[in-house]
């Protein structure tokens, strides 16, 4: 990398913030395995959230690897990506809201999949040109995978709010109550605009043009409105403040590690 | 091994001159080793007996979901989830490929699904076991995963063109699948000794339960006489729990693993183990409805379905739509 300051504590920071997203948000997706309305949706959920738990391992392998660096720590001391995803506490993750909030019914799930996946497939493409090779290349092969999720959950959008009044009404309920959770995407903070002039992370403002024409386009297919755009929730990529939900989802998802510590499993 | 007690719908096996010239034709062709292709004429009971156990074995897989799915979310680190993740969406891949080849024979998976939430069609008694420790994700893959190899293995050259198929696809897996299960098993045998102690009571928990999967022993059986003329069916129960146990047994005790059978010891005369019986009164009692979990695995399925109709509803609405558009614009 270019010689200029330390972008190291602000890395960590954004590999937490990509890591942790896909964490929680697959974490969510394979709630449902076994539970799905159609066994083809089943076999497909079931892959996005292995894609995203594969993703996992390497933005949070590497943000062990960038904290290590940080600490000076010798390599047998230092944290792995499931210390990173076991062992925190909810204060201490960096997803979005939108990746914690429940399930729902299936229409959430999948609304909830396609307001995540057009901004995930427009962050992971900025990415694959990032100054960090290592960043740039965990980037280029998610974001193969990732054209296929905003395929899918745009087919299945589309598909559900274009269809019966029952599942036109769900999918416009979904999006009511999911939208306020889209601007989090979009905001910024030192973090961004540090990587953002090094070339690292793409500024998240710049985003939002390509997002709102995938909505624009999307949703209009599905014959579903847009809701006006409220203040956005956020508290989540920064740790500010997280939703109630990602407790109880930690409690599940911890629960081996913290009860035999130091256990190989 | 997800098809237990699968009935076929004559008295025993019909006699060569007893037979039609149609059946006599068509057992020839069996007995020949040739495969049935759903086009094939066949005898109504060899397409009843082949949709009860094929529909059976589907089942099985799509209901075997859901023990392995209650760890999904528990899993102890990130490669054991997705390994988890991945082995669960592979059984989800079996119960597809499984029923597209019972539907040409001529029912459908609606049809089929219907049958399982209403009872009259079974799956196998295992999973109406609880997983209750993260070792139970180890036992499941060992035991039971191992116990389905050795009847899907033979089925492999089953009759029916599309069922020997599946099979051939699905064992590729399913050894995957018990090789990631023993793993398991030896990582926590050679763990703390909390971990061995939940891997020993897991392998008492589901040893039993792995010996019924194989059903009671049915070399009386004229049910499975017939499927065994028919090739629908190519071991006995007894033969294939007898080579199941003589395979496990030195696998626990590599584990350093006690299998919780007093009689168990090894018979030169035979070549093989001699071992107790499981609970026949308890597995009667689980295919009638009345194990650990039936309740709860049935009400889990029929909550899916349920909850997933207007999602069904609301995909061929949009077909209609859609196709309606398309006239439309020609």
């Amino acid at each position: 990398m270019a010689d200029g300051p330390d972008q190291s504590p602000a890395l960590l920071e954004f590999l937490l913030r990509m890591g942790d997203n896909t964490l929680i948000l697959g974490h969510r997706v394979s709630e449902w395995c076994g539970k799905a309305p159609v066994l083809e949706e089943d076999i497909a959920l079931a892959n996005i959230a292995l894609d995203l738990i594969g993703q996992t391992r390497m933005w949070l392998g590497l943000a062990a690897e960038v904290q290590g660096e940080i600490l000076g720590e010798v390599q047998g001391d230092r944290k792995s990506a499931d210390d990173l995803a076991f062992l925190r506490d909810a204060w201490q993750f960096r997803n979005v809201l939108l990746c914690e909030i429940p399930n729902g019914d299936f229409g959430q799930t999948l609304m909830r999949q396609f307001l995540f996946d057009a901004w995930h497939d427009c962050q992971l493409r900025q990415l694959a040109g990032s100054a960090d090779d290592r960043v740039a290349a965990i980037a280029a092969k998610a974001a193969k995978e990732v054209t296929y999720h905003l395929d899918r959950s745009s087919g299945t959008v589309i598909g559900l709010g274009d269809g019966s009044p029952e599942s036109h009404a769900r999918m416009q309920t979904a999006l009511d109550h999911l939208y306020p959770y889209v601007g989090e995407l979009f905001l910024s903070d030192p973090v961004d605009d540090a990587l953002s002039a090094a070339g690292i992370a793409p500024d998240p403002g710049a985003l939002r043009p390509a997002y709102d024409a995938t909505l624009t386009r999307v949703l209009g297919e599905a014959t579903l409105v847009i809701p006006q755009a409220s203040r956005a929730r956020g508290g989540g990529r920064d740790g500010r403040m997280h939703t109630e939900h990602l407790g109880h989802l930690l409690t599940s998802m911890q629960w081996l590690q913290r009860a035999y510590p130091g256990a190989t499993w | 091994m997800y098809a237990q007690m699968v009935k076929s719908t004559g008295k025993g096996v019909i006699l060569r001159e007893e037979m039609s010239p149609e059946e006599r034709a068509f057992q020839d062709r069996i007995d020949a080793g040739e495969k049935i292709e759903p086009k094939d004429w066949m005898p109504a009971g060899y397409r009843k007996t082949l949709i009860r156990q094929i529909g059976q074995h589907a089942h099985s897989e799509i209901v075997g979901q859901l023990p392995e799915g209650n760890w999904i979310t528990r899993a102890p680190t990130l490669e054991r989830k997705a390994i988890l993740l991945a082995k669960v969406q592979d059984e989800a891949g079996h119960g597809l490929y499984l029923y597209c080849a019972a539907e040409t024979l001529g029912i459908s998976r609606d049809e089929m699904t219907e049958m399982l939430l209403d009872g009259r069609m079974k799956y196998s008694s295992i999973f109406n076991y609880p997983t209750l420790t993260w070792a139970d994700m180890g036992a499941v893959g060992w035991l039971v995963d191992g116990a389905a190899i050795m009847n899907q293995v033979p089925l492999q050259r089953t009759s029916f063109g599309p069922y020997a198929r599946a099979m051939i696809r699905i064992c590729k897996e399913e050894s995957f699948h018990q090789r990631q299960g023993f793993d398991i098993m030896m990582t926590m045998a050679r763990g703390t000794d909390a971990q061995r102690a939940m891997a020993q009571d897991a392998l008492n928990r589901f040893w039993y339960p792995s010996l019924m999967m194989f059903g009671p022993s049915d070399k009386d059986s004229v049910h499975s006489a017939q499927s065994m003329a028919w090739r629908i069916k190519m071991n006995t129960n007894d033969e294939l729990r007898q080579k199941f146990v003589d395979q496990t047994v030195p696998q626990a005790e590599y584990l350093g693993l006690t299998v919780p059978d007093d009689s168990l010891s090894w018979n030169e005369d035979k070549g093989g183990y001699d071992f107790a019986e499981p609970d026949w009164d308890e597995f009667f009692e689980v295919i009638s409805g009345n194990g650990p979990c039936n309740a709860d695995r049935l009400a889990a399925r029929t909550k899916a379905w349920d909850d997933g109709a207007w999602v069904r509803e609301g995909l061929l609405a949009h077909a209609e739509k859609k196709r309606a558009r398309e006239r439309a614009a020609q």
